[in-house]
């Protein structure tokens, strides 16, 4: 059973989207819908099984924020068709549903609402997320004088206490320190035999080859590469253009 | 997409906005009661002594009939427009469902209504109004105020996305709506060719119904109940569907 399936998706994006003032709409008006959109992911198409651990490589602006994006659910796409079965728990940003005036524990609570808790879940793995996260007497503290890594902590350990079929990763570990990397790679890997499905996006193709039996190599919107993580991050680091089938 | 606790989500919406807003102030939720007051104040004065309406009586329970509701609509509408905006963070990054935005952002006002209502009905009894069966009727008209105001909030919120100036829109309309709805004179003054405008603005008719029950002891016309009803509903449904349709694009404009 297939935990993501992309059939031929492309996903576009208005150009100039903040320009819509009277002027725009009615130049848009005049021109009958001729503006130009930036294409984000072209015709991509893969299936990631249950159970599979996935990394996406890529430069700056190839399309995999946009591609974890729509695996999440937070856009549709134009063409094709994107679908995920089960509970995903996206990290996408650091402190994404964090706010700053808000201590630790109301954190928690509120984050764990926006991914879909029920107040008794949040109840019973509340002392297991702050023991994850590591973070100690600062739970009682406004988030805004939280570190970096103190922040990423939380959010990691909220989104893994959800219980989530699809987790899904964006660069966000980077921030963490060694020993936190090392817990996260522990829970990740419990993660996996658990026969839960990872998808994660990093620069370093280093944490791809560790972590991933499988990589997708995005360049321009275009899907460059899929295939065994050891060889797409060769192949990426190398910069070179081989285009191997589906496995 | 999203199959998580509807209800314990708002409930945290409504809570950060409420913490956050108060957290460093020292008056805190004594501010609610602060504005209204001195409004009443200085237009009880303005209305009594320098232009005088002798025909009302009671005249600060007259204007805070008109004023809580008016507050409440304003801030409200114009919190609900902003938040989608203001939560773009969370639009982009977390699947949350994107009405719960815009309603969170109207509740979290409705807190501040319930203070003003007591206040207002604390004042009501203290001018020796005197409490009647039709008060029962109270409930019924605020939940017709809470619909509308989510309806508003849902579609200028949706629009708000798309066209940024929808917030100065929002603000204009409440300052007109601030002379269109009798909050300080009586509708009775209105020439009956005017009076139409106001038949089917749901925030008069409120008004108009309040006074009816607070200050009159009378219940509120049926013909007005059923519009302000009708009005409210159909509100609700327009910014809902509007919602639903361009809520599939925050993405690509936020």
């Amino acid at each position: 059973m297939d935990a993501i399936v992309f059939a031929s998706v492309t996903k576009t994006f208005p150009m100039n989207a903040q320009r819509m003032l009277a002027r725009g709409y009615l130049a848009k008006w005049l021109k009958r819908g001729s503006r130009e959109r930036f294409v984000a992911l072209r015709n991509i198409s893969f299936r990631i099984p249950r159970g599979q651990t996935v990394g996406v490589v890529g430069v700056n602006g190839a399309g995999k924020s946009t591609l974890l994006s729509l695996v999440a659910g937070l856009c549709p796409p134009d063409e094709g068709a994107v679908t995920v079965r089960g509970r995903v728990s996206p990290l996408l940003q650091l402190g994404a549903g964090f706010h700053s005036d808000l201590t630790g524990t109301e954190n928690v609570h509120l984050n764990a609402a926006l991914l879909g808790f029920t107040p008794e879940k949040t109840a019973e793995s509340f002392d297991q997320i702050v023991e994850f996260s590591g973070i100690g007497p600062f739970i009682d503290q406004p988030a805004r004088t939280y570190s970096s890594g103190m922040t990423m902590r939380l959010a990691f350990s909220i989104a893994i206490h959800g219980d989530p079929d699809v987790l899904i990763i964006d660069e966000v570990l980077a921030v963490g320190d060694q020993a936190f990397q090392v817990k996260c790679m522990d829970k990740i890997q419990q993660f996996r035999k658990q026969g839960k499905t990872l998808l994660f996006v990093s620069h370093s193709t280093g944490a791809v080859q560790k972590l991933c039996e499988r990589a997708l190599w995005l360049d321009r919107g275009e899907l460059m590469m899929d295939g065994n993580a050891a060889d797409v991050a060769a192949a990426y680091e190398d910069g070179a253009r081989v285009n191997v089938g589906t496995p | 997409m999203w199959r998580g606790d509807y209800f314990y989500l708002l409930r945290n919406l409504v809570l950060k906005d409420f913490r956050t807003r108060y957290r460093n102030m020292s008056l805190g939720l004594l501010w609610s009661l602060v504005n209204p007051l001195v409004m009443m104040t200085m237009m009880t004065f303005v209305f009594t002594k320098i232009f005088p309406l002798t025909a009302i009586s009671k005249f600060p329970v007259f204007v805070l009939c008109g004023l809580v509701p008016f507050n409440f609509f304003s801030l409200a509408w114009a919190n609900g427009t902003t938040s989608i905006i203001d939560n773009a963070q969370l639009i982009k990054r977390v699947p949350v469902p994107r009405e719960t935005l815009p309603i969170a952002s109207v509740l979290g006002n409705a807190v501040h209504l319930t203070i003003q209502v007591v206040l207002l009905l604390v004042i009501a009894l203290a001018f020796g109004t005197g409490v009647n069966r039709y008060w029962l009727w109270l409930p019924v008209l605020w939940a017709c105020e809470l619909v509308f105001v989510i309806g508003c909030a849902l579609l200028c919120g949706a629009l708000d996305v798309y066209v940024r100036d929808m917030r100065y829109v929002v603000e204009s309309a409440c300052m007109v709506l601030f002379w269109l709805v009798p909050i300080f004179y009586d509708i009775s003054r209105v020439r009956p060719q005017y009076a139409d405008i106001y038949q089917y603005n749901p925030i008069a008719a409120l008004v108009l119904a309040l006074r009816n029950i607070i200050l009159e002891g009378k219940p509120p016309r049926a013909v007005l109940l059923s519009k302000l009803f009708l009005v409210s509903f159909f509100m609700l449904l327009l910014g809902w569907s509007v919602f639903r349709r361009l809520s599939r694009r925050f993405y690509d404009y936020l």
